[in-house]
């Protein structure tokens, strides 16, 4: 475990979730830092998704506390649970578009939701989101049915966008897009890192993100953190799913 | 957090600044953009404006876009307008909006007159390509079960052994339960204005013909059509949605065959078994209001019964049983292959697999009645 960090943005203490009989996480600790990209990986059936669904309360934990913006989730009244709700964005793995919504109706729910603006400003707002997500305004009124993979995530991300979160969770983000668009993906992220000074915690599979868009790894395994840390330091690590991870076949193929 | 923001307009000679501070991000966003379309009125009034924003604590796409819009509508209306101060976190930010077009997508227009008739127009020829899609799928169930009848290794047993648990033996206790109700409901009603003419005992006629004949097999088609037809059209429109169908085509399988033939069969069996425990469970609710509210004892009900109805009735009643429940199945089936990728079209299709299923169990009803009427049943 990394040590303390002062400006954590989330802050996970020993956290446990058990399903049933099996205990997925136990006793975790983890910090995010205020801008960076974090990416999380881990073995598949490790409990990455359910960490991540852990911090956004859609998982109950049986022990433990998450601090998210300095908030005490468990603590946090409803309208402060609310204002932290407000400050983040998910992106969730099958992207969770409304399927009854245009593209335009699904980036302006929450905005409409939280915002008393006009309808012009919201039209405006959708229009430079999807800009941002690299997406031509013409898709704004189809349905998510009618979406390729690559783009339900686009629109996905500029919904999690919508507010102008400070976090975004992003749940294996990469998956399912070809390599190129997974390139692409990475890359907009980074981009949107920089312009909106966000703060990312990525699920992912994918050893080309954790080399070209996050700064800091955290690897879990066995229900812990088992290394945080720079891609050097994760090469560098004598764990041996780490090494497998960064020494395989693939790994070797992205760095040639 | 930072304060509100402002935008103080201050004169510099010739030149006008429009100061902006606070933060700038979307938790104002109502602010902001009051403020900005009071400030894009200056459009014109001044040859050169400023807009300061150096002193803006917080900017995100919220602020950064409606400081561009600004300036974008005061060039229009003819000012030279630049943005000054833009510290260089920000920068970045404001190029990004700048590149987006201006003029939002317009939306579909509302509704017209031609568009209403328009709509009434398809809804009409949509009856038409309903019927044939009924005909459609009863002719592709028909090829289907030849198909198996062939090589009936291809029947998959243990597929509709499960359908017919589920909507046969778990429909039985709310099958029974309604039907004696309605049993019960029809032999009150039947005494209290019958015993007017001091005919109490004709209830028993009333009832044995009604309920064989007609509320039997009809109510309980009704509740298989809302139980189970819905059940149907949900199950294989969530399938089409998540293509397990297009699945199972490109791996050699008819989905028909596979998915539909079983479902149908259940139904087919489990109705006639459905309409005869409720006729009983009609008849037995019947005549036990009849013993306790008309005081007709249980002995001379039955013999009663005995005379007043012969097996044609029965026969009518179950006869329509299997029929009633191929329609039911189909209408579920065509509604279910027909969802879209939306939960509102998997929503639509289900009301109207009920909806529809239930009217051409009425209408073959109809059907049935003149048919026995002439032939003298």
């Amino acid at each position: 475990m990394a040590g303390e960090i002062s400006d954590a943005i989330i802050r996970v203490r020993d956290i446990t979730v058990q399903f049933g009989k099996t205990r997925v996480l136990d006793g975790l600790n983890l910090d995010v830092k205020r801008g960076e990209i974090l990416g999380f990986v881990g073995p598949s059936g490790a409990g990455k998704s359910v960490l991540t669904r852990t911090i956004i309360g859609l998982v109950p934990k049986i022990a433990g506390r998450i601090e998210v913006f300095g908030v005490d989730l468990d603590a946090a009244s409803a309208a402060e649970r609310r204002g932290v709700e407000r400050r983040w964005g998910i992106l969730f793995q099958q992207g969770a578009l409304f399927s009854s919504l245009t593209v335009r109706q699904n980036i302006q729910f929450p905005v409409r939701e939280y915002l008393k603006v006009s309808q012009r400003l919201l039209d405006e707002i959708m229009v430079a989101k999807l800009g941002m997500v690299g997406l031509r305004p013409e898709v704004a009124d189809r349905y998510p049915s009618e979406l390729s993979g690559g783009m339900i995530k686009r629109v996905a991300l500029a919904r999690a966008l919508a507010l102008d979160p400070e976090l975004v969770f992003l749940d294996e983000p990469t998956s399912g897009l070809d390599p190129i668009g997974a390139g692409d993906f990475d890359e907009l992220v980074r981009t949107l890192q920089r312009t909106l000074g966000l703060t990312v915690f990525m699920v992912t599979h994918d050893l080309d993100s954790l080399y070209t868009a996050c700064d800091r790894i955290a690897v879990l395994g066995n229900g812990k953190i088992i290394a945080a840390g720079s891609i050097g330091d994760m090469q560098a690590s004598q764990h041996p799913w780490l090494r497998q991870y960064f020494h395989g076949k693939r790994a070797r193929a992205v760095m040639g | 957090m930072s304060g509100d923001p402002t935008l103080e307009r201050i004169a510099r000679g010739n030149a006008l600044a429009l100061c902006a501070t606070g933060s700038w991000t979307a938790r104002f966003a109502p602010i902001l953009e009051r403020m900005v379309a009071d400030a894009e009125k200056l459009g014109g009034t001044r040859p050169n404006i400023f807009i300061d924003v150096s002193q803006v604590s917080k900017l995100d796409t919220f602020g950064a876009w409606l400081i561009e819009r600004l300036r974008r509508s005061l060039t229009r209306g003819g000012v030279e307008a630049q943005i000054a101060g833009l510290s260089a976190n920000y920068s970045s930010l404001v190029d990004e909006v700048r590149r987006v077009k201006a003029e939002p997508v317009v939306e579909a227009e509302g509704v017209t007159i031609t568009g209403m008739l328009e709509q009434i127009g398809r809804s009409v020829a949509g009856v038409g390509g309903t019927l044939i899609g009924l005909i459609d799928m009863l002719g592709a169930v028909l090829a289907a079960a030849a198909r198996v009848l062939i090589r009936p290794r291809g029947f998959r047993l243990t597929s509709t052994i499960h359908h017919l648990e589920q909507v046969c033996w778990r429909a039985v206790p709310i099958v029974v339960l309604i039907t004696f109700l309605i049993g019960c409901i029809i032999s009150q009603q039947g005494i209290f204005h019958f015993r007017k003419f001091g005919a109490d005992i004709f209830v028993v006629d009333m009832l044995g013909v009604l309920v064989l004949r007609e509320i039997g097999v009809l109510l309980v088609a009704i509740m298989v059509a809302g139980r189970s037809g819905s059940a149907y059209t949900a199950e294989l429109g969530s399938m089409k949605m998540r293509e397990e169908i297009d699945a199972l085509r490109t791996m050699g399988f008819d989905p028909i065959e596979v998915l539909i033939l079983p479902r149908m069969l259940a139904l087919v069996l489990a109705l006639p078994i459905l309409a005869f425990l409720g006729a009983m469970a009609a008849l037995y609710g019947g005549g036990l209001v009849a013993w306790l509210y008309g005081g007709v004892d249980p002995e001379a009900f039955l013999l009663r019964l005995r005379d007043a109805i012969s097996i044609d009735h029965f026969i009518v009643g179950i006869i329509k049983a299997p029929v009633m429940a191929a329609v039911i199945g189909i209408v579920a089936c065509v509604e279910g292959l027909a969802v879209q990728g939306s939960a509102e079209s998997l929503g639509q299709h289900t009301t109207s697999s009920v909806v529809k299923g239930i009217f051409f169990v009425i209408v073959m009803d109809g059907v049935f009645a003149i048919f026995f009427a002439s032939i003298g049943m």
